[in-house]
């Protein structure tokens, strides 16, 4: 006898229908809808959800607090080459509670990088877990390759690539510190959002560094297949490091 | 002034205001993390004692951040108007408790020009949940921009038309859909993906072109720093109707943002020389304990005094909206559900009672021990606190900023369960669209984005089949 399924709610296209009850124009609803991926043309159950959206919304975010949770996959670091580091955290609880240890390196950690690492690079790139492994796996590959294209193109002095474990976005002010780099771009796992734990942030800052206030920094945010994908935040990336290079500057300080 | 008490044959001594401040705090994973908490539970019961002995006058003269140091402190100290201040300062905090439960709303408007942040944290942490949403009920703060918000008896919302790349089309969807639920009477208001002046003005001048041409009396405003907002005024590039800015409560915390009072100040009166609105408050901005902390500039203080702090910043520009993002900065300031419903209660009572028209963005993040429940918990209560207004998403989903908030949904059954209503204008308007009934609720038509459909849109989608 053929089994038989309850239909999966987790599937993409559970989110393209339109649940509305005799729209004015069906037409333009899947038009709208099409304009973006928020959740359109829903429907209602007198002022609350329809039972089809609510399990939607409760799958979505139910992956979404799991992928906080999954250690990433470091194999594709690891073929790339990347030089790899930890931050003061041992676990993932301690991760989520703890960002002031997530900020900062042992001392042996620091001397290490100092060892390893290309000194006084024009760039510095760092990928760091943050939020979410998933988002630096599914978007690092295509992104970084067009970056260094375009850095051979410049003939930037680029450092040693960095990958950081449990690590928040100023771990980049450290690194840039200890290795005197110009320019230093951390590309970083956001926290996830429904049903997506793949969106990617970038950082970057001129002579990024502790002793600066957070507003240092240029954000390029929502990099994933369905914001903007990663091929073009490498292409903005590339142009946005030749800005900071030429004005010497970054984040709020730089109007662009 | 007595710093020590003893609880069941135990002595508790704190050092300074500062130390009962924190310890006095609810917990919050935030203030454990600042290494400002207190050790035990009998040990915070103790400092909420000490707490409640301590005068008025005790805590305007020990700011958690001392006047010298910080712009917020001098704005906030400056503020005091001394002949009131001058009535309630032998007040201790527990008669202060006492006086806020039993007072009528006149009497509490009238002793607001004294209350320093430390006085308004201080009385927030001797209450208990209901007991916030019962003083805050009392306690009213209108705003005028084009409308008047805050007025008894209305529920508003902000429409946020959030979009992953700021791409036009997809946002203006959000907001037919959004404006078919009747959300938006409070602001039609987007957090840009890009902070960048070009973009910024079209989607202002976007918002208000929807406004002209479908008659929606509300606010528009774009969520960008300041300093972009300031450039599109300057530059002429498009209306707009409120200005934003995101603040903390310290100088160094706002350095962090990028900001400071002096920068605000030059920020208001571009904007009040330029806006296109026409009421006197035009400022938006939001808060959220645990932001200076992040920023390195909570000073060894908690972060409910330094959230205190941000609302006596808010207040110099008379604002038209002011929210707390509450469950936006994640699990290391509110650990879950059960904290995020407490901060969010004490956030809108504070600011309600620094006199800024308060409303709360009632929200959890991913990585959060919270989940739709919690959400839909804080903003029943949050409607019962008479909270001006929430957040209004599709579904729930900010698809930009990666979190989860009020739905359209949750404003119409809020306004429903409540028996409250949109800003009067708004709801006229409403009615005449046909998106709500009579009695101000949706009707069968409601929730259709494609009510908005234009003639030439119709023309279009029909050759095209």
């Amino acid at each position: 006898m053929k089994e038989e399924f309850v239909p999966d709610v987790s599937l993409p296209e559970v989110k393209d229908k339109v649940l509305i009850d005799n729209p004015k124009s069906l037409e333009l609803v899947k038009r709208l809808k099409k304009a973006t991926n928020a959740r359109l043309g829903v429907g209602r159950a007198g002022d609350r959800f329809k039972t089809e959206t609510l399990l939607k919304f409760r799958a979505d975010h139910a992956i979404a607090q799991d992928a906080v949770w999954t250690e990433i996959d470091e194999s594709l670091v690891d073929e790339m080459g990347f030089y790899k580091v930890q931050t003061m955290v041992n676990n993932k609880e301690e991760y989520v509670r703890r960002p002031d240890l997530g900020r900062i390196f042992s001392e042996e950690s620091t001397e290490a990088i100092k060892r390893d690492c290309i000194h006084q690079p024009d760039v510095q790139i760092i990928v760091a877990d943050g939020l979410s492994g998933f988002a630096i796996n599914a978007n690092l590959k295509d992104m970084y390759a067009i970056m260094m294209d375009g850095f051979r193109e410049k003939k930037y002095k680029v450092g040693t690539p960095i990958f950081v474990r449990y690590s928040r976005v100023a771990t980049m002010d450290r690194i840039s510190e200890a290795l005197g780099a110009k320019v230093t771009i951390q590309l970083i796992g956001e926290r996830p959002g429904l049903a997506t734990g793949e969106s990617m942030s970038v950082y970057m800052a001129y002579e990024s560094s502790p002793k600066k206030p957070e507003s240092q920094r240029t954000v390029v945010s929502n990099i994933y297949s369905n914001g903007i994908p990663p091929i073009e935040a490498g292409a903005q990336v590339v142009h946005l490091t030749e800005i900071l290079m030429r004005e010497k500057k970054s984040g709020v300080e730089l109007k662009i | 002034m007595r710093l020590k008490t003893t609880l069941f044959g135990h002595t508790y001594a704190f050092k300074d205001v500062k130390e009962v401040l924190a310890k006095a705090n609810e917990e919050k994973s935030g203030d454990i993390l600042a290494g400002v908490a207190a050790e035990s539970t009998v040990e915070r019961i103790a400092a909420k004692t000490v707490l409640a002995d301590m005068t008025l006058e005790d805590l305007r003269n020990n700011p958690v951040v001392p006047y010298e140091d910080d712009d917020i402190t001098r704005v906030d100290q400056d503020s005091v108007d001394e002949e009131v201040f001058g009535r309630i300062k032998a007040m201790t905090v527990g008669e202060f408790r006492e006086f806020l439960l039993s007072a009528s709303e006149k009497e509490i408007a009238a002793i607001r020009p004294a209350l320093t942040s430390e006085i308004v944290a201080a009385v927030a942490k001797l209450m208990s949940n209901m007991d916030l949403v019962y003083a805050a009920k009392k306690m009213h703060v209108e705003a005028t921009c084009n409308t008047t918000i805050g007025k008894p008896g209305t529920l508003s919302s902000r429409l946020q038309p959030n979009h992953a790349t700021d791409d036009v089309a997809g946002i203006m969807a959000s907001v037919m859909e959004g404006i078919s639920y009747g959300v938006g009477d409070a602001v039609i208001g987007l957090n840009p993906a890009v902070d960048a002046i070009d973009s910024v003005a079209d989607i202002l001048k976007e918002f208000k072109e929807f406004m002209y041409k479908w008659d929606i009396p509300t606010q528009n405003c774009v969520l960008a720093h300041v300093t972009t907002q300031m450039k599109v005024l300057e530059r002429n590039l498009a209306p707009m109707d409120l200005m934003f800015q995101s603040l903390a409560g310290s100088e160094v915390a706002s350095r962090a943002f990028g900001i400071n009072v002096a920068l605000m100040d030059e920020a208001y009166a571009i904007m009040k020389e330029r806006k296109s609105s026409v009421g006197p408050n035009f400022m938006y901005f939001e808060t959220g304990q645990g932001s200076e902390l992040s920023a390195d500039g909570n000073h060894g203080a908690d972060q409910l005094v330094m959230e205190a702090r941000c609302y006596a910043f808010a207040k110099r520009y008379n604002p038209f909206l002011v929210n707390t993002v509450v469950g936006f900065i994640g699990p290391e300031y509110l650990y879950d559900g059960r904290q995020m419903i407490r901060a969010g209660l004490e956030d809108h009572f504070m600011g309600k009672l620094t006199g800024i028209p308060m409303g709360c963005d009632v929200c959890y993040t991913n990585h959060m021990r919270a989940d739709q429940n919690d959400l839909e918990n804080l903003a029943m209560m949050l409607t019962m606190a008479d909270c001006n207004y929430i957040m209004g998403i599709p579904a729930g989903d900010d698809v930009m900023l990666m979190y989860q908030t009020t739905s359209y949904h949750d404003a119409a059954a809020l306004r429903r369960l409540s028996g409250k209503h949109t800003i009067a204008p708004f709801e006229k308007r409403m009615k005449e669209l046909g998106i709500f009934d009579e009695q101000g609720n949706l009707s069968t038509i409601a929730g259709d984005p494609s009510v908005f459909i234009s003639r030439e849109q119709e023309i279009h989608l029909r050759s095209a089949v």
